[in-house]
């Protein structure tokens, strides 16, 4: 008794004593846990930080890019400057290759009559009285393609011809600039893009009403453009990406969808389809340029195919979300209680009858959703169009998808190594807001979709 | 006009099958009350699939053998002198008799032996093509025909038909098998070339990276040094792993230990959306702010600091992983059993002594899984490095100068060209082929730790 | 709710008459918890619960599973907190000092209040990092020498030193499920804690590593407060000295251990003793 009594106040110092040194480190375990706590939240922070940075960026490039200089000029198709056979009209017996040739021949006299003669007086025209201006600088206030803009509203309507109609035009880039205040008005002239009276008369113009800012449609209607600049738009890197998309969707998606249901549904576990397994896990992290030489290697080296062509971008993206698609389609399938396949078969269904009736519509919305996320990354993938040529400069809207194209990531690419550095970092920008739309348009339709689907379901 | 006669053919012929099948194995129902093994749907599928295949192969021998045809058959319609012709001429030729043949006409005086060769053509090419859809047509109606013999109530249409859906099925998922020996093969077979070219030892240990593009044959044919361009790989990795492991992991342990739940479902979505921007914004933003601000705070504190360098390229690359390396580690910090935190929390440990001292270690492999994994991808990643490292490929020891990587060099050495024929484009195969070598084996490590530690927990 | 209420406050009563001072062994109160409630969140998972809790003995909570016997465990040492949406009410004192109070550190709590899972849970460390791992975050070792003392007599007081000796090394999870229940417990105790708590400690384990936990126990007794939840009524009559009958979240009666088996007072705790509920 009194060695267990002995034992106990032993022990209960001994507690005493433990307590006074877990008390001691108190303090200091506490603090760092603080620190600790800090070090999470300012993690968390920094990476919002990021997202925000970035947003803001983008938004605060790209919005004015939206707004454009234009210029409403009142232009008379005066008969003395525009001199011209009437149109070929088709003669009987002639074949469509004659035909076209005369068209042809036509379109080149049509093309050497001095447009800019006509550019030149509506916007004299416009300018104070007798106003000092030479005519070289003078041209530089308008996009460089204006007199294409009369030359095709001329060959719309021959009727124009004798007759005063107005027309709005694009400014150019450096008026653009100008206007915007993004170029230091109090540059010496040697350093200024625009002449000092074209800037003066641009001045003179923006307070006429000549000149305004409107919403650039261009941006949206116009394909790429070099030489002028401020008419360059995205509806050929659109139209390249949506090509592209659908072969990607018409491609990818089956095919992904049946080699997943092959193998989470049909496949014995085998030697071999645990390779297939491997393969897709290392495949999903394969860097996409490798896919780009595996497309100019056999798309376009072995097979010959069209070189730019959305079709065979496509199929390199294709190549590229399959294994995305593999991944979350299995994903889904395995989330499919065991309860519902063993009432299928049951009931005496087939295994294929199991997997096509019951197992798929239950896990269509979450493939639905795994199927738009892996468009959305093929949407803005860039490098390995860059090995198949689709960085090519493409003035037209593709007409199919084997005709040359570019795509939107694309096109923002290029529109980056543009030398106008000035204009075309806003127009990058607008480029971007248009791409990060499109994705968030399409993460917005699955996450709709998912719920619709699943309340339903 | 003809794919769509050819696209009606075959649905018709398919509906005709499936109609037939269908029909036939009911009737073999009605009479007697036998019990047919399939339901009426198999059998019209299957006929149906009897009858198509054929035509199938037929249409696509004609598709991969016609042009052939047609090319001979219009050089035998020219005169000796004309069809000696070579190349251009040649090929000019036989465009214009296309042109004729398809009634579009050509332009400028038509010869008269075109004109005949075009008529000649054009009569060829209907004849052929009826003879080619009558024998599609044909060999589909007898296969269909065959197939609907054979239907019997004990024919296991069903067991057929999926037995053939399987196949399809084998043959989808084969394809992510193609696309790797597709990889794999094209880049050794091109990198092979490449290596006719330059000695392989030049390539791997070369320290000077000057491919010159020379018109001149066999003469300048420039440097190949690896070296210099994995160097400026690994440099842009290492600082963006620097960058996105402490913050990633920072904001995986901060959301899955301390975030109330609520907090957590506005927060993980967010940082998530780093991770779905396209790679060109982020390049477009390294370039256009982080470098020139890099480069003007460099001013203020002295440092020279070029607007595009490893660092520039760097730091934003380990913003664009931090999503990677947060959500990974999430799941598996998530995965280590809630017994081991309680067992901490029961003998007095903080929040932070639980995670530091029993979470971290618990999930170390699975951590190092998803850090692997992220420099896999730095190392790949193209965009970024394209704009805003700069490309200087140099062996220099300081971040703060332009560097070149090996994805930059096979954007360089490719892009718009796709004439393999000298080392200039085909050094691109041999660098993707490293590239490819470096992030699957980082893959395959990755992968196996991270699966090793799921099984751990399971 | 009301009626429920009224029923425990009538229950308590009865057991405290019942418990006549004179015929339970004197032993000082080390815990004290007065109407406790938890919730989940909405959901009430405990509906008041007022028990004593006495030094150096066994005292087991028995129950039908759901009936908040490990959640009123888990209230003793806090370990509720950890818990999203958790809210706990009512007093709970330990010698007398309110252990929700905000001013206490739940830390030092719980390096008082010891805990052993219900599956035995050793970090993925070795079986010596396994039993250090305490007394190193709390600082109690202030060398090598005096953590190895540390690690070596708890060790041998949870009976498993002789069985470990030679591979200390060892990760503690290549052990049997027996061997790592009883790290866990000297690992519990490395801590020098006063008081421990047993969910359920030996619900996996095979028959035989059960008794040798339970024989452990019975020897902790001499110098800890234990309170173990068990669902084996056995188990509570072979190593207990006072037992508490839980059910759909109230405490139903309590009493000297082997009352309760043999004279239980109310009717619900009759029908579990015999069977016919849980």
């Amino acid at each position: 008794m009194t060695e267990l009594s002995q034992s106990n106040t032993a022990s209960r110092s001994l507690a005493a004593e433990r307590a006074r040194k877990v008390k001691a480190g108190l303090r200091r375990r506490h603090m760092t846990e603080k620190i600790f706590r800090g070090l999470g939240i300012a993690a968390i922070v920094a990476a919002l930080g990021f997202v925000a940075l970035l947003f803001t960026d983008v938004l605060s490039k790209g919005i004015p890019a939206f707004t454009q200089a234009n210029l409403h000029l009142e232009v008379a198709y005066d008969p003395a400057i525009i001199k011209l056979t009437p149109a070929p009209v088709r003669e009987v017996g002639q074949s469509d290759a004659g035909f076209e040739q005369a068209n042809l021949k036509w379109r080149s006299s049509l093309v050497l009559l001095n447009w800019n003669k006509v550019l030149e007086v509506a916007m004299r025209k416009s300018a104070p009285a007798d106003y000092d201006i030479d005519t070289r600088q003078l041209l530089t206030i308008p996009e460089t393609n204006a007199r294409h803009i009369l030359r095709e509203r001329y060959v719309e309507d021959p009727g124009l011809l004798g007759k005063t109609i107005s027309i709005d035009l694009v400014a150019s880039a450096n008026v653009d600039n100008w206007v915007k205040g993004n170029i230091d008005r109090d540059l010496p002239d040697a350093q200024q893009q625009l002449g000092a009276d074209a800037r003066a008369l641009t001045d003179f113009f923006a307070e006429n009403g000549t000149l305004t800012k409107d919403f650039a449609t261009g941006i949206f209607t116009n394909v790429d453009s070099r030489a002028a600049p401020a008419s360059a738009g995205l509806a050929g890197a659109f139209m390249g990406s949506v090509y592209m998309m659908l072969v990607v969707i018409i491609l990818a998606v089956p095919i992904g969808v049946a080699s997943a249901i092959y193998l989470e549904e049909f496949a014995k576990k085998s030697r071999l389809t645990d390779i297939i397994e491997v393969n897709i896990n290392n495949l999903a992290a394969v860097p996409s340029i490798v896919f780009g030489l595996l497309g100019a290697a056999v798309f376009i080296n072995f097979f010959h195919l069209p070189i730019s062509a959305p079709l065979v971008g496509g199929m390199v993206l294709t190549l590229m979300t399959l294994p995305t698609i593999i991944i979350a389609t299995r994903a889904a399938l395995q989330s499919v209680s065991p309860a519902l396949r063993q009432a299928a078969l049951g009931l005496g269904a087939s295994r294929t009858q199991m997997v096509f009736h019951h197992v798929l519509p239950v896990t269509f919305p979450s493939i639905l959703t795994a199927t738009i996320i892996g468009v959305a990354q093929a949407l803005g993938e860039t490098a390995p169009l860059l090995l198949i040529g689709m960085n090519a400069f493409v003035a037209s809207v593709p007409a199919s998808p084997l005709d040359q194209a570019t795509a939107l990531p694309v096109q923002i690419f290029l529109w980056n190594g543009n030398e106008n550095r000035n204009f075309f970092e806003a127009r990058t920008s607008a480029a971007i807001m248009v791409l990060l739309g499109l994705m968030i348009l399409l993460n917005a339709i699955a996450i709709f979709l998912r719920t619709r689907l699943e309340r339903r379901a | 006009m003809n794919s769509l006669v050819v696209v009606g053919l075959l649905l018709v012929i398919m509906g005709l099958a499936y109609q037939s099948g269908w029909s036939r194995s009911r009737n073999l129902a009605t009479p007697n009350g036998i019990r047919v093994h399939s339901r009426p749907q198999y059998h019209g599928t299957l006929v149906a699939l009897w009858a198509i295949i054929p035509m199938l192969l037929i249409l696509a021998l004609w598709a991969y053998f016609g042009g052939d045809v047609i090319r001979a058959f219009t050089l035998a319609q020219l005169p000796a002198d004309v069809a000696a012709q070579t190349g251009q001429d040649l090929q000019a030729t036989l465009q214009r008799i296309n042109a004729l043949a398809s009634g579009f006409g050509v332009a400028g005086d038509v010869q008269p032996y075109e004109q005949a060769a075009g008529e000649a053509l054009r009569q060829f090419q209907f004849t052929t093509f009826l003879v080619v859809i009558a024998a599609a047509a044909g060999t589909g109606i007898l296969a269909l025909l065959y197939a609907r013999s054979k239907i019997t109530p004990r024919l296991r249409a069903r067991n057929n038909v999926e037995f053939i859906i399987g196949l399809l099925l084998l043959a989808c998922s084969g394809i992510a098998i193609l696309t790797t020996v597709g990889i794999v093969a094209s880049l050794v077979t091109e990198a092979l070339r490449f290596f006719t070219f330059v000695n392989p030892l030049d390539f791997f240990f070369g320290t000077v990276w000057n491919p010159v593009f020379s018109s001149t044959e066999g003469g300048a044919q420039g440097q190949y040094g690896l070296l210099p361009l994995l160097a400026g790989t690994l440099m842009v990795s290492l600082i963006a792993t620097l960058v996105a492991v402490p913050v990633g992991l920072m904001t995986a342990i901060y959301l899955s230990q301390y975030a109330p739940r609520k907090l957590r479902a506005i927060i993980k979505p967010i940082i998530e959306i780093l991770a779905g921007i396209p790679t060109i914004v982020y390049g477009f933003f390294a370039l256009v702010t982080v470098g020139p601000f890099l480069a003007s705070a460099g001013d203020i504190i002295g440092l020279d600091i070029k607007a595009a360098s490893a660092l520039t390229a760097g730091l934003v690359m380990g913003i664009m992983i931090i999503p990677f390396i947060s959500s990974l580690s999430d799941d598996i910090l998530n995965q280590v059993p809630s017994s081991m935190r309680d067992g901490s929390y029961g003998l007095g440990a903080t929040q932070s002594e639980t995670i530091r001292r029993v979470l971290l270690p618990a999930a170390l492999p699975g951590i190092v899984g998803a850090f692997l994994l992220a420099i896999s991808r730095a190392i790949g990643e193209t965009m970024i490095v394209v704009l805003a490292a700069g490309n200087s490929p140099v062996l220099r020891g300081t971040p703060l100068e332009p560097v070149s990587t090996i994805t930059i060099s096979i954007v360089n050495q490719l892009t718009g060209d796709t004439d393999f024929a000298g080392p200039q484009s085909l050094v691109a195969f041999a660098l993707g082929l490293t590239l490819f070598v470096m992030t699957l084996i980082l893959n395959v490590v990755a992968l196996y730790i991270v699966r090793r530690f799921r099984e751990q927990y399971e | 709710m009301d009626v429920m209420a009224g029923k425990v406050k009538m229950t308590q009563t009865t057991v405290e008459s019942a418990m006549n001072p004179t015929d339970a062994p004197d032993r000082s109160i080390r815990i004290q918890a007065q109407d406790v409630k938890v919730h989940y969140g909405a959901k009430e998972a405990l509906h008041g619960v007022s028990i004593e809790i006495p030094d150096r003995a066994v005292t087991s909570f028995i129950g039908p599973s759901g009936c908040g016997k490990s959640t009123f465990l888990r209230c003793i040492n806090r370990m509720n907190d950890t818990i999203e949406g958790a809210r706990v009410e009512g007093l709970i004192k330990l010698d007398g000092e309110d252990i929700y109070d905000p001013s206490l550190d739940v830390v030092e709590l719980r390096a008082r209040i010891g805990m052993v899972f219900q599956k035995p849970n050793p970090f993925p460390k070795s079986i010596y990092e396994n039993v250090a791992y305490g007394p190193k975050i709390h600082g109690i070792a202030t060398s090598r020498t005096d953590l190895d003392e540390i690690v070596v007599s708890s060790l041998r007081r949870a009976g498993l030193f002789e069985e470990v000796k030679d591979r200390l090394n060892e990760p503690g999870t290549g052990l049997s499920g027996g061997q790592q229940q009883r790290l866990c417990i000297a690992r519990a105790m490395a801590v020098g804690p006063e008081v421990i708590l047993m969910d359920e400690p030996c619900s996996a384990l095979d028959p035989i590593a059960t008794a040798i936990i339970e024989e452990l126990i019975d020897e902790l007794r001499a110098n800890y407060t234990i309170v173990i939840v068990t669902h084996s009524m056995q188990q509570a009559a072979r190593v207990s000295q006072k037992t508490a009958f839980f059910h759909l979240g109230n405490l139903i009666e309590e009493g000297v251990t082997e009352d309760i088996f043999t004279n239980p007072i109310n009717k619900q705790t009759q029908d579990y003793i015999m069977g016919r509920i849980g």
